[in-house]
């Protein structure tokens, strides 16, 4: 430790202001905060701080995402297996999608970091953390089999124009994330839905077992062709995007974000809430057989449903920021996503544009919070 | 046994109700540091010299009256206001007047006074406390300079004798970390704070409030007084603060106004009514992780901290070869105190000093240790939550960057007011007079946001926009 310290402090002067490399102060500093927590001190206000900073916070968000990263380089490989009929054992199908889905993450990191990078140099701030969560979430969003270039311009759209443009980290409108999705959609569709991109290889055509589909339950219950059972939908053994098709594996990294405290218990809850009522509603005045009449708990297991509610809808810089707000902003994603999915024929998935509308619309319903905080505060001076 | 004890319990929650306004507030946090004071006295100071800073008081603009090499009594004014003239400030001591210290723009930092240790008052005329009118007791106030003890909501300056509060509120105990311990430091001034409260009771309609916590409720001496209304309140920091408490009793409404005054000043002020002085000797803890045997002393506000030098377990101004850090003295704890250095002295308010290990130290990869057991955090991405018995031994290390405001829901936490902080805060940002005042700025000064501050993990220093947003407030509405 003492070495890498020592070698720090020797090349922090050529980095520093009046050095030669004094423009690359930014990234200078994000790599030695990143090796070593600074020695800064409080200069006034309170003279001891908390523990926790930011890099803390998204290191949990990140471990949160971990059981849904690893089932799903896992289920690529399964999903493989399943598509060729070949078997394989526990480690083979891992490492199977493990070189898969290797090459999404890092090309979203490098093209990603390599613009915050950049436009904190050219603002002169310090790197903000909050793409290492934003990074991690973009290739568990994407199919598998998505071209890397793609993947790419998803990102730069995603940093440039939903974040950097804004501001940077804490000013962005749209949770980048989703954006990056949303642009991928609408700009590729033919390589974000339908039957081929969800299992490594269809779209090349390689040898297909007879009667397997690669679509995702989601298409299928919209075309009216029959879905698996609820069991395998809640383990995640189904054709989806990377990291969103397992509940359980989602549901053991909202346990531990609910526990820490970092995620709001508030967004989580209501947004299954919200799709559970609506889905609920609908059953009740559903014709028969019609995608109405699927049972509302099979939507919290089906698509993003799951994956957007714990780490989407709940980014603290594009959600609700009122404690009250947070419950209608849920309530109402849930119920979005659930009418998107059913009434809209054209998107077999309405989590993600469920939540870039909310996104829009916190600002206002923080703003209708807050105006009825100050119009009590109002009452409370009349009567006095 | 249970029964007994839950019927013990029911019963004492009754009697709370009946005989006082019981505040449960479920928000706020207790850091739980190393180096609570035990109570006992272990020296009492008599300083060589003492200091007056016009700084402890809010937007003070201050008025030399004395010059270097004047002779001064204990209770003789040495500072007055330019635009105030009901502001007095007087020397705690008798002695001469050795220095006169500016900083920056010949800014008034410091009047050294060199103390002859005869402790010499200044006798004041008083009136009678019991009989005498409001204008008596004011006039009093004013000559003596304990009128500046007095602070005002909105903004916490020095009040307007002229404007009438709508009440005056008073903490009856201190929350803040490792606080001193007011029903040990003041069980001996008892008399004194009754005279005081008999005194400004005389000073509006609306009464005394007097908060006390509920688990000191019966054994803290305070609850005997006469003329006061009691409020008990239940929870952690910053119950005892005394926005927090006027929040939940009378909160303060555009156009209002409310006084507030601190224990020690008001002992002092039942001292000046009953003999005639300004006395403001107090007993204050020496407390924090770096204080060798954290105790109380009685000492006057104004004393050189290196007249406790024999508390800090260390002198060094640099690591030393074992790796203990220098220690930084705050005078007042360690959330809303000010770092006055070893050669600093006491403020006017202070009732505590705080010793804690300076953290200027580089920690590998410390933000992505799991375990670090160590550190204390209010959230639980550390294991502290674990052991809620355990003290820490908190250094000033900022534990990260600043960076923009990312995480919300945090602040409402620690801040036991209907009030939206963030919103708050970023009204303060954009200068915007309206939405301040809609937001709460009335009701809130910088101690209250203090917790805020602590756990906030984009380190924003939060307390300087609350002071810039009074500061705004004050040159806007005056």
């Amino acid at each position: 430790m003492k070495a890498i310290r020592k070698l720090v402090d020797n090349i922090k002067p050529t980095f520093s202001k009046g050095g030669r490399l004094s423009f690359l102060h930014s990234s200078f500093d994000a790599f030695e905060t990143f090796l070593f927590v600074p020695d800064t001190v409080t200069r006034k206000g309170a003279h001891i701080r908390d523990s926790i900073d930011l890099k803390r916070t998204m290191t949990i968000v990140i471990i949160a995402l971990m059981p849904a990263l690893l089932f799903g380089m896992w289920n690529v490989g399964y999903q493989h297996n399943l598509s060729v009929g070949s078997e394989m054992d526990l480690w083979q199908t891992f490492m199977y999608g493990f070189w898969r889905v290797i090459p999404l993450v890092i090309v979203s990191y490098v093209v990603g970091l390599g613009i915050e990078f950049a436009s904190a140099q050219i603002r002169g701030h310090e790197v903000n953390e909050g793409y290492l969560v934003t990074g991690m979430l973009i290739p568990l969003i994407m199919p598998v089999d998505m071209p890397l270039w793609m993947l790419a311009l998803s990102v730069v759209f995603a940093v440039i124009v939903g974040k950097e443009v804004f501001g940077g980290t804490g000013m962005n409108i749209w949770n980048p994330a989703l954006l990056a999705r949303a642009f991928a959609f609408f700009a590729y569709p033919s390589h974000m839905s339908g039957d081929k991109v969800w299992v490594t290889g269809l779209s090349k055509g390689e040898g297909i077992v007879d009667g397997f589909s690669g679509a995702t339950p989601l298409a299928n219950a919209q075309a009216g062709l029959e879905i698996p059972d609820f069991t395998d939908m809640f383990l995640g053994t189904i054709p989806g995007s990377v990291g969103e098709t397992s509940a359980l594996a989602i549901l053991a990294g909202a346990a531990l974000l609910i526990f820490t405290g970092i995620a709001s218990w508030k967004i989580i809850i209501s947004v299954f809430a919200g799709g559970l009522i609506t889905g609920l509603f609908l059953n009740l005045v559903a014709p028969p057989d019609s995608y109405l009449a699927l049972p509302a708990y099979y939507h919290m297991v089906m698509g993003g449903f799951a994956f957007g509610a714990v780490f989407m809808a709940t980014d603290p810089v594009t959600g609700s920021q009122t404690e009250r707000g947070k419950w209608i902003y849920g309530l109402l994603i849930g119920f979005f996503a659930v009418v998107i999915r059913v009434f809209n024929p054209g998107y077999p998935e309405g989590m993600m544009l469920a939540i870039l509308l909310m996104n829009t619309f916190a600002p206002l319903i923080d703003y209708t919070v807050v105006q009825a905080g100050i119009k009590r505060r109002m009452r409370r001076a009349v009567i006095k | 046994m249970c029964i007994f004890a839950a019927i013990f319990l029911i019963i004492r929650e009754k009697i709370f109700k009946i005989m006082s306004d019981h505040i449960r507030l479920r928000k706020g946090l207790t850091i739980p540091l190393k180096g609570d004071a035990k109570n006992h006295i272990t020296k009492v100071v008599t300083p060589d010299k003492v200091a007056i800073k016009p700084t402890d008081f809010r937007s003070l603009n201050a008025k030399l009256m004395v010059k270097e090499g004047d002779e001064v009594k204990a209770g003789t004014p040495v500072l007055t206001d330019k635009r105030r003239p009901y502001i007095f400030i007087s020397s705690p001591v008798s002695g001469t007047v050795k220095e006169i210290v500016r900083g920056e723009k010949r800014k008034l930092l410091e009047i050294i006074i060199e103390c002859d240790k005869k402790n010499e008052y200044r006798q004041i005329s008083v009136p009678n406390y019991r009989s005498a009118s409001k204008g008596e007791i004011i006039k009093s106030l004013i000559d003596s300079g304990l009128w500046s003890a007095f602070k005002q909501r909105p903004y916490g300056i020095v009040p307007d004798p002229e404007i009438e509060p709508k009440a005056i509120f008073i903490s009856g105990f201190d929350s803040s970390p490792l606080a001193s311990d007011l029903d040990y430091a003041l069980r001996s001034d008892l008399e004194s704070i009754q005279a005081g409260v008999d005194a400004i009771s005389k000073l509006t309609q609306g009464g005394i409030h007097l908060g006390l916590h509920v688990s000191h409720y019966a054994s803290s001496p305070f609850h005997r007084l006469d003329r006061v209304i009691i409020h008990t309140f239940d929870g952690d920091h910053p119950a005892g603060n005394v926005g927090v408490q006027i929040h939940h009793i009378s909160p303060i409404n555009k156009g209002e106004v409310a006084w507030t005054l601190d224990m020690h000043s008001l002992a002092a002020i039942g001292r000046l009514f009953i003999k005639g002085v300004y006395d403001v000797r107090r007993v204050i803890a020496i407390t924090g992780p770096r204080a060798k045997n954290p105790s109380y002393i009685e000492t006057i506000p104004g004393m050189p901290l290196m007249d406790i030098r024999e508390y800090a377990d260390n002198m060094n101004e640099e690591p030393n070869k074992d790796k203990v850090m220098p220690i930084r003295f705050i005078s007042g704890n360690v959330l809303t105190g000010e770092s006055v250095g070893r050669e600093g002295y006491l403020g006017f308010f202070h009732n505590q000093i705080t010793l804690v290990s300076e953290g200027k130290y580089f920690e590998m990869f410390g933000w992505i240790k799991p375990f670090r057991l160590s550190k204390f955090s209010f959230s639980r991405s550390y294991f502290s939550w674990l052991f809620p018995k355990r003290r820490y031994s908190s250094d000033t290390n900022l534990n990260g960057g600043e960076r923009a405001l990312v995480m919300t829901g945090l602040y409402e936490k620690v801040l036991p007011m209907d009030i939206y902080p963030m919103y708050l805060l970023k009204a303060i940002m954009a200068e915007d007079i309206d939405k301040m005042e809609q937001l709460g700025i009335y009701e809130v000064i910088e101690e209250d946001f203090a917790l805020c501050e602590y756990v906030c993990p984009s380190k924003t220093e939060i307390q300087e926009i609350i002071s810039n947003g009074i500061d705004l407030m004050i040159k806007e509405m005056s």
